[in-house]
């Protein structure tokens, strides 16, 4: 029993609904949620260190042992997340604060963004398939609200799509639920593990294994991607930036979690799939990423191509692929929270979003501008920032795996994110300054200071990385090694 | 009875695609509801239909039901309400906005 | 065009006490049969919305000056508020307990703190659903 474990749920949850009476008072609202997410953050940082210690820990709500009741399960990799999903939305609320507008403010934007944050912890630490999908509802209804807060035009046609297609995978997951409770009769993770082994995989839960995949492929934009980008470029800068760094690692979580815990067995049906899809996604993000000229959508199909990137890591299913994804996943929500805090401020500056309208801006805004080579090194995966420590582990696993294939793919589409960026760096940040010193639309400070200390969190994270690695061996480990998950809940150790 | 109620949802299934693939907003809610509802029906089939005594203390009886598929419901029917309801407001405002309902219309829209 | 509504109005007087007390008989009935706070909260936001067809919004809004907003909200602190007396005494999460109490006119009563938890349940409940039929019907 440990009741820390619940917090990293429950403190953004409970400050989200205090905030509800402070409507009135913005700066209450800031201060607070601020506080919540950096005591969330100290919490993780607290849970990390015990499990080191402990193991995995458990905690079983209102006392039920498992598999009777429902229960959230703490291990190195959904702690990790934790800790990462705390850290960038305090930093994208640093943004919010001068950006997102009195209007968004005063209609309940800092409750809608904790109730977001709460949502995804809760999926990350949920020990049981349907709590996960009560988590993801709580998540999605908050990105909802998010998304068409403000109601511009655009925004509400977008949502539309974007809500009719989060219901149609929720009804996927609904039915994945009922197959598999209707076959193995229970739905505590652990103790679907411990009956899949027990029964063998057959034909049956490999289907219903799949109808998950697609569920989650719908989530995280895996191959299924085609509505990603419109939703990701609608909504102001401080939202996008918490969708693109937040919603689509959920997805890519419980992924993991169900192939690595539950279905392995049949990894040359479910795992041969997922390398195919990956492959396809890489393949599609990186046309897109390259076609478009507009910066949202370029930075959107950016998104996609790191979730096909990151399920590599999934299809190889070697320890060290699963390493190279763990820290992958780390350093892509702090760098995609960067591009796209990055991306929102040189629209904002310029009132353009499209690349050629842009030029000479580096003349302008120095810091921005080098700030945005730092991203587009770090995504490239350069050596001592944050990206490439992921990068070299997956290709490590793929050839440890021998799926040359893939590794081919995912090196090349790197190369491609690279060229994607450094078109947006030229053309926006080089060439000739067009805006002159009169007409310049002063950057505020209050802008800058996220996206600084977000930099300095990827050079942080490639520097010391050393550091890190203890906990992504160790949540590779559990991974790897299913039944020390499966012990650490259904044993009878408190 | 569990075949009957399968091929319940399978009816209800088809009517909500039908819905779900028309163009107009208000079909695509109903559609959704009606899909929700489907599975529901599937969870309760799952569980096994009516195998002994209601699962309340001071029932005495030797088989119970499985109670769990109810409480699995009663939660998916509250987050399919809250969606529906939010998709309603959604379109209501879409229509304000836009003055169509019809989503090939509000295809490619850029903005202002 | 103002219809002549006289029957609604004067039924509703009525019906919207016997709504009412029948949630609160299902809220209660809750704790060993079938009932409890969602269902009860339903009954009485149904009531609620009764009056809101019957009566034009702002007349119900000076009756009853409550911002449901509000209500979800400290539903919401009530059910977690809960869980967490839970842990405030060194049990898991939303553990429940229960005690028997003698009180003066009940007899042997069990007190149980899940009955907290469901008047959580229930404000949210009423609350919610009042915010939203409200945000639709606006401005129609």
């Amino acid at each position: 029993m440990n009741n820390m474990i619940v917090m990293p749920m429950i403190i953004p949850l409970l400050t989200g609904i205090i905030l509800v009476f402070f409507r009135s008072y913005i700066k209450v609202q800031r201060v607070l949620s601020f506080l919540a997410l950096v005591a969330t953050a100290g919490v993780s940082v607290y849970l990390l260190n015990k499990i080191q210690t402990d193991g995995i820990l458990r905690l079983d709500f209102g006392g039920w042992r498992p598999p009777y009741g429902i229960l959230f399960v703490a291990d190195s990799f959904s702690v990790l997340l934790v800790l990462t999903t705390a850290i960038v939305s305090a930093i994208v609320l640093l943004y919010a604060f001068s950006s997102i507008g009195f209007k968004r403010e005063n209609m309940f934007f800092y409750p809608f963004a904790l109730l977001l944050v709460a949502g995804v912890n809760g999926s990350f630490l949920t020990g049981d398939l349907f709590n996960l999908f009560v988590c993801f509802e709580v998540m999605l209804l908050a990105s909802y609200v998010l998304i068409t807060l403000g109601g511009k035009k655009v925004q509400l046609v977008e949502s539309i799509k974007y809500v009719a297609i989060n219901v149609l995978s929720s009804w996927f997951f609904l039915l994945g639920i009922a197959y598999l409770y209707g076959t193995v009769g229970t739905l505590n993770m652990a103790h679907l593990s411990a009956r899949v082994a027990e029964v063998g995989q057959g034909p049956l839960l490999t289907v219903i294994s799949i109808l998950f995949l697609i569920v989650f492929s719908l989530k995280s934009g895996l191959l299924l991607y085609f509505w990603l980008p419109g939703s990701y470029s609608a909504p102001p800068t401080a939202i996008a930036a918490l969708f693109g760094a937040l919603l689509t690692k959920v997805g890519i979580y419980a992924m993991f979690r169900m192939f690595t815990l539950i279905f392995y067995h049949e990894p040359s049906i479910t795992h041969t799939m997922i390398g195919v899809m990956a492959a396809l996604t890489l393949i599609g993000g990186s046309l897109g990423a390259i076609a478009y000229k507009d910066i949202r959508q370029i930075v959107s199909y950016n998104v996609i191509i790191t979730v096909g990137f990151i399920l590599v890591g999934l299809a190889v299913s070697t320890e060290v692929g699963f390493q190279g994804a763990i820290f992958y996943l780390v350093h892509d929500m702090l760098i995609k929270a960067l591009l796209f805090l990055l991306a929102g401020t040189m629209i904002y500056l310029t009132g353009k979003t499209r690349i050629e309208e842009m030029s000479g801006l580096i003349g302008n805004y120095p810091l921005l501008g080098w700030l945005f080579f730092l991203t587009t090194l770090s995504l490239a995966g350069i050596p001592p920032l944050s990206g490439f420590l992921g990068k070299l582990y997956i290709g490590q696993g793929a050839v440890e795996a021998g799926s040359y294939g893939l590794l081919a793919l995912a090196f090349i589409s790197g190369m491609l994110v690279l060229y994607s960026l450094l078109r947006i760096f030229m053309n926006t940040f080089w060439g000739e300054t067009i805006i002159s010193e009169e007409e310049e639309v002063p950057l505020k400070k209050s802008l800058l200071l996220p996206c600084v200390l977000l930099g300095i969190a990827t050079i942080a994270l490639g520097i010391g990385a050393e550091s890190l690695l203890v906990y992504v061996e160790d949540a590779a480990y559990t991974l790897m090694n299913p039944e020390v998950y499966v012990d650490a809940v259904l044993g009878n150790r408190k | 009875m569990e075949t009957l109620i399968t091929i319940l949802a399978g009816v209800l299934v088809t009517v909500a695609v039908y819905l779900l693939l028309s163009r107009s907003i208000i079909r695509i809610i109903l559609g959704s509801a009606v899909l929700s509802h489907a599975v529901h029906l599937l969870l309760m089939v799952m569980g096994g239909l009516k195998k002994g005594s209601v699962p309340l203390l001071g029932e005495v009886s030797d088989r119970y039901t499985d109670a769990l598929p109810q409480a699995l419901i009663l939660t998916a029917i509250v987050i399919s309400f809250a969606v529906t309801a939010f998709l309603l407001v959604l379109a209501y405002r879409t229509y304000q906005e836009t003055g169509s309902d019809d989503l090939r219309e509000m295809r490619g829209f850029t903005d202002e | 065009m103002k219809i002549n509504d006289v029957i609604l109005r004067t039924i509703t007087k009525l019906v919207v006490f016997i709504i009412l007390t029948f949630g609160v008989e299902l809220f209660l009935a809750g704790h060993n049969d079938p009932g409890g706070g969602f269902i009860g909260g339903l009954v009485l936001s149904s009531a609620l919305v009764l009056l809101f067809l019957v009566y034009d919004i702002e007349t119900v809004q000076k009756g009853i000056p409550v911002d449901f907003k509000k209500v979800a909200a400290v539903g919401v602190l009530f059910a977690v508020g809960t869980g967490l007396g839970a842990v405030a005494f060194g049990a898991e999460f939303l553990t429940q307990t229960f005690e028997v109490f003698h009180l003066p006119v009940f007899g042997d009563t069990e007190l149980a703190t899940v009955l907290l938890f469901e008047v959580g349940v229930a404000l949210t409940v009423v609350g919610t659903v009042v915010t939203i039929i409200l945000s639709i019907s606006e401005d129609v």
